[in-house]
């Protein structure tokens, strides 16, 4: 069991600030840095996104394929050597679509995942740090949205607000951050007790470098591990709203719009519906196995 | 502290929650872009019909007044009138609750005969084949689309099979029952992944206490040892994973709802979005998120019930 023995420098002698840093760094290097690709979670998770990401930033020298250009005259077409997954009802390659979509997608919930993290870190922490009103005025906003079910409060949201890109940023802004506010602010309330704390209140640190240098440092690993299954969460969101057609207005390729198209040739061209799917399952998968590897990883103790 | 004390409490920390929930929802109107009437109204819109909303929500009044009417109105249990069915809010959610509570609680049920059974077999054997096969599906399962999911199932058991019907809410409890099936295993298969985790940790944990030990050398059988001994005590931190989880439940409803057609209020919700009928959206919205606050409070009261070690003082 080990969290943080190592108190980040002497505190008041701090003049040179980073030696707090270094510590911090030569203990998760020298411990564990060297051991991550010993983590076959984390590698084959690294493997499954590297595959991904790499094919959707190179779509265009991939495919030779437009992801909007119609072409009745090749309408569901069954794959083939020319269109490796065939073609959708307005004669649109499957796989160019699909890798678009992809990275669209991907961006969107990559981007989107950035907000509610940082103000769910910001709200959690001087929750944690400062208890008190703050504590609790943050912590009844925090049940106050809890009391949404997720999908239903995104979904509303996305609706008041116009369908397309930033309305989906904000709602998943507003309904995403009281995952992190909840862990951090708990995080923060165990790490506020350690002695090393009680030193540097004592050398007379400020608040805020208190908790920029020495609490956050320690806490914020928790925040990465949730995100990394936020992320899976938000493209989950994405590809419903672009399934319900609240997303991404079309034709602009985006997977839960190309399942939704696909619904009605379930029966005859099932791969329309089925791969975009899978491709969501795969990526899924390679962000929670990465998400595992990373907890492992930091949580050397459990 | 006594039990109506305990009951009390949690009834009190309600309050804020509801004041919020009701400010969120009654600030829904004022999110929208430029002039709410007419945004909402679309190519519809004409003056008097502009006029006509002005006045039903009071949108030329000070905002607190604005809140004061909403919640007068709410607590006549007045949710507004619908734009598009001209029926009152009330009675439209009255009358598609019931599919939306049945697919609930089909998913609850079914929730619990996947994961109880995968969870014992997991933890009998840590580290066994069963066990890695147990764990193994968790990671696919979480990052699975559940409305793909629910076109898989109908994909198979639907069209291929004919077991069941594609969609629909049937009619008649065998009707509903045999309808709502595969609706139901779409929720229950989102679920089960976090609740066989936690009950996996929780059967590990209990099966490693001494009275499992004791009850092991004095000759009780295996069977008796994991229903009776391990898996009792090893289901309350389940049931909070559950409860937990409820607020997800019932907003997957929604999605489902769409796919296999069924005419709850979570199909009543997308329905009148792409109605552009506001006041359902927001009486739907309400609704739900007082079905997650009810849910956690019975959760939180059953949690208690069912652990005689938690007292109701803290």
């Amino acid at each position: 069991m080990s969290t943080i023995e190592i108190p980040p420098g002497p505190p008041g002698s701090s003049g040179p600030e980073p030696a707090s840093e270094p510590v911090l760094v030569l203990r998760a290097e020298g411990r564990h840095a060297s051991r991550w690709y010993r983590q076959p979670a984390l590698v084959a998770g690294l493997a499954i996104l590297a595959v991904v990401v790499g094919l959707s930033l190179a779509a265009p020298l991939i495919t030779p394929y437009s992801p909007i250009a119609q072409n009745l005259n090749d309408s569901l077409l069954g794959p083939s050597s020319s269109h490796l997954l065939g073609t959708d009802q307005l004669g649109r390659d499957t796989f160019t679509r699909l890798l678009y979509g992809m990275r669209l997608d991907l961006l969107i919930a990559f981007l989107a995942v950035l907000s509610p993290f940082l103000l769910g870190i910001v709200l959690g922490s001087l929750a944690g740090y400062f208890g008190g009103w703050v504590d609790s005025v943050i912590m009844r906003l925090v049940d106050i949205v809890v009391a949404f079910p997720f999908y239903v409060l995104i979904i509303a949201l996305v609706f008041v607000l116009g369908p397309g890109k930033g309305s989906i940023f904000i709602a998943i802004t507003l309904v995403g951050w009281v995952a992190y506010a909840r862990i951090i602010r708990g995080e923060i309330l165990v790490a506020k007790r350690q002695d090393y704390i009680t030193a540097a209140r004592s050398g007379g640190l400020s608040n805020v470098r208190i908790m920029r240098r020495h609490l956050l440092p320690n806490v914020i690993s928790q925040g990465f591990i949730y995100g990394m299954s936020d992320i899976v969460q938000d493209i989950l969101a994405i590809v419903t709203l672009g399934y319900l057609g609240l997303g991404i207005p079309p034709p602009t390729a985006d997977l839960g719009s190309m399942i939704n198209d696909g619904q009605n040739f379930l029966s005859t061209h099932w791969q329309l519906t089925t791969i975009p799917g899978l491709a969501v399952v795969v990526v899924g998968l390679g962000l929670s196995l990465v998400g595992d590897g990373l907890a492992d990883l930091l949580r050397p103790g459990q | 502290m006594g039990r109506t004390g305990f009951v009390a409490q949690r009834l009190l920390l309600l309050i804020p929650v509801a004041v919020g929930v009701t400010i969120i929802v009654f600030f829904m109107v004022h999110l929208i872009p430029g002039d709410p009437a007419a945004t909402i109204l679309g190519i519809h819109a004409t003056p008097k019909g502009i006029a006509l909303l002005h006045q039903q929500w009071g949108l030329n009044r000070p905002l607190p007044s604005q809140y004061w009417l909403f919640m007068d109105r709410l607590f006549h249990g007045n949710l507004g009138q619908s734009l598009y069915y001209g029926a009152s809010v009330s009675s439209l959610i009255w009358s598609h609750l019931p599919p939306t509570l049945w697919l609930l609680a089909y998913a609850v049920v079914l929730t619990v005969l996947i994961s109880v059974p995968l969870a014992v077999l997991a933890a009998s054997r840590r580290d066994g084949v069963r066990d890695h096969v147990v764990r193994a599906v968790p990671l696919v399962g979480l990052g699975m689309p559940q409305f793909w999911l629910g076109f898989l199932l109908i994909y198979l058991f639907a069209i291929s099979l004919h077991l069941f019907p594609v969609s629909g809410y049937g009619s008649g409890f065998t009707g509903h029952l045999q309808s709502m099936f595969l609706p139901g295993l779409t929720v229950a298969l989102a679920l089960t992944p976090v609740v066989i985790r936690s009950l996996r940790a929780s059967m590990l944990d209990v099966l490693g206490a001494d009275y499992i030990t004791t009850a092991r050398s004095k000759g009780v059988s295996p069977r008796r040892l994991y229903l009776r001994h391990a898996l009792r005590n090893a289901v309350i931190p389940a049931v909070t994973v559950l409860a937990i989880n409820v607020g997800f439940l019932i907003g997957a409803t929604v999605i489902i709802e769409q796919i296999f057609a069924i005419p709850g209020i979570g199909q009543l919700m997308i329905n009148s979005i792409f109605q552009r009928d506001f006041p359902v959206v927001q009486g739907v919205t309400l609704v739900f998120a007082v079905m997650v606050v009810l849910v956690n409070l019975m959760a939180d009261l059953s949690y208690a019930a069912l652990d005689p070690r938690v007292r109701f003082d803290r």
